[in-house]
């Protein structure tokens, strides 16, 4: 239904930087009229939030996807100024600053549990595993606001087929770096570190779990989680774990940190659905980065082919 | 106290929503501008309700009497950033869907406690004028005025539940307040076990300066 074939476009064929200024320009305005008059107190910080350079390195020969939306990409300079990566700060806005001396060479990912040989990968060797796509997918946050980012990388069953796991393997977990003197917000008990997240096998080995160590054609910034990290556009964006230094396959389901953290609030599948809000907020619409009203939130975040996944199971209760 | 004294403190008040405007107009709210406005003008209101409860224990503290002259003002602020944060809210959230708004108060428990301190400090805002004191009479008065706890007690509950895991912020508010609150039971305490008669005169006294 709403998955579009976006074959033939590249992130930077669509829709001009300067209508995305405008409008944000016009929302802000529009939000707070009447107050502006007041600014030439100048109390104000100004923020140099100007525009933001590429800084990372290009990555070339990318495969565009058939997965990919032909929705309005979200700014780069918000994907990467706005994340939510608690190992460097509760607040958005700070791990672009707090993540910049964060060190992703040398970095090696262990592969663990049930598998025929335990082995410990390099990061240049996996993002060799397969060729490079460009995948343009909606990102819903928990929280009710989403993007759209042109990720980068490759179908995590690329790497999962590397890693031999045995067919007693039912669910694999990533763990996500533990560093508490690169990421202060480590420091600092909100979750239990490090950040776990998991999927069950099948899930993980659909075609839509990506594998990514890059956006908008470059090598993936820190603070959107160099220098790998999952993308499950079904799902909540806290299931795509960040900054991977290991993947265990396991029989047993993971416990993932949010679902530690409050279980009644945050469930090990995540799925993205409108019909079954978190306990203190509705799910049923989102604000789109960019945009003035809220949009409806669509099940499965519109990637209705993974629904097979889970049929028969009430999703009610495997929240 | 200077004559441009209160002008400057009330110019001060306006400080955050003037920051929130310039910011706005010249784009740099970030990239979800709504929640960011949301955020400050939440965060704003809770200051002044710990401001305005400030006054009473910094001015028996420090004896400096003229502190008085700024609670009503500070409290009207409170409101002030109340109203805005709610008007985000209705417009920005709810789009002025008020069949949802009544769904969202009724259903989701940080909106109903945050609704409920909100519509406590209108009477409060209504009757903050010295007409309204002579109307009702200082003891009535005093009592309805009580609400501004409430309301602030609601607030910091209102905050506590909405946030996902880092609850540092609605603490630090919480623990603020329990000070601010803490001191009053206190003073009551001490003021009817020494002076019962003298703790009410004193009472008087303070409404009508």
């Amino acid at each position: 239904m709403l998955i579009k074939k976006a074959s033939d476009i590249l992130s930077s064929e669509i829709t001009p930087k300067s209508l995305y200024v405008n409008r944000r320009r016009f929302i802000s305005v529009g939000a707070t009229a009447g107050v502006v008059a007041a600014a030439a107190f100048g109390l104000h910080k100004l923020g140099s939030h100007s525009e933001v350079a590429h800084a990372n390195t290009k990555i070339e020969g990318l495969q565009k996807s058939s997965f990919s939306t032909t929705e309005t990409i979200t700014p780069y300079k918000d994907v990467t100024n706005y994340n939510n990566y608690y190992e460097f700060s509760t607040d958005k806005y700070e791990p672009a600053g707090l993540a910049r001396n964060f060190k992703t060479r040398p970095w090696t990912v262990s592969i663990e549990g049930m598998v025929k040989k335990k082995k410990t990968l390099d990061i240049d060797s996996i993002i060799k595993l397969a060729s490079a796509e460009e995948r343009i997918y909606r990102h819903r946050c928990v929280e009710g606001w989403s993007i759209v980012v042109p990720w980068v990388g490759f179908s995590l069953g690329e790497l999962i087929k590397q890693c031999e796991p045995l067919g007693s393997a039912k669910f694999v977990e990533f763990t996500t770096i533990y560093a508490p003197n690169e990421m202060p917000g480590q420091k600092i008990p909100v979750l239990d570190w490090p950040y776990v997240e998991g999927l069950r096998m099948d899930e993980a080995m659909h075609p839509l779990a990506l594998l990514c160590f890059g956006m908008y054609g470059e090598a993936l910034p820190n603070q959107d989680g160099a220098p790998l990290r999952v993308v499950l556009p079904w799902k909540y964006g806290f299931k795509s774990a960040k900054a991977l230094v290991k993947v265990r396959f396991t029989d047993k389901q993971p416990i993932n940190s949010w679902s530690k953290s409050a279980p009644s609030e945050y469930g090990f599948y995540s799925n993205v659905n409108p019909h079954v809000d978190h306990p203190r907020w509705s799910q049923a619409n989102e604000r789109r980065l960019g945009e003035f009203r809220k949009r409806p939130t669509l099940m499965f975040n519109g990637y209705d082919q993974v629904a097979s996944l889970y049929s028969g199971m009430d999703l009610k209760k495997f929240f | 106290m200077l004559r441009w004294f209160k002008p400057f403190i009330f110019l001060a008040c306006l400080g955050p929503v003037f920051r929130l405007g310039w910011k706005a107009y010249t784009g740099v709210l970030g990239a979800n501008p709504i929640e960011v406005i949301t955020h400050s003008t939440g965060d704003w209101t809770l200051i002044f309700l710990l401001v305005t409860l400030a006054v009473t224990p910094l001015r028996k503290i420090t004896g400096q009497l003229w502190f008085i002259r700024y609670r009503r003002m500070f409290g009207l602020f409170a409101f002030f950033y109340a109203c805005l944060h709610f008007t985000t809210y209705i417009w920005l959230d709810k789009f002025f869907d008020l069949h949802e708004m009544w769904a969202d108060i009724a259903k989701r428990k940080f909106i109903t406690v945050g609704f409920a301190a909100f519509v406590m400090l209108i009477p409060l805002a209504i009757t903050s004028t010295s007409g309204w004191i002579r109307r009702l009479g200082g003891k009535r008065w005093q009592a309805l005025h009580r609400l501004i706890y409430a309301s602030a007690i609601l607030g910091v509950i209102h905050y506590l539940w909405l946030v996902k895991a880092d609850i540092r912020k609605p603490v630090e508010y919480g623990t603020v307040l329990a000070f601010l609150l803490a001191y009053r039971a206190f003073e009551q305490i001490r003021a009817r076990s020494h002076h019962p008669a003298l703790a009410s005169s004193k009472r008087t006294t303070i409404l009508q300066s």
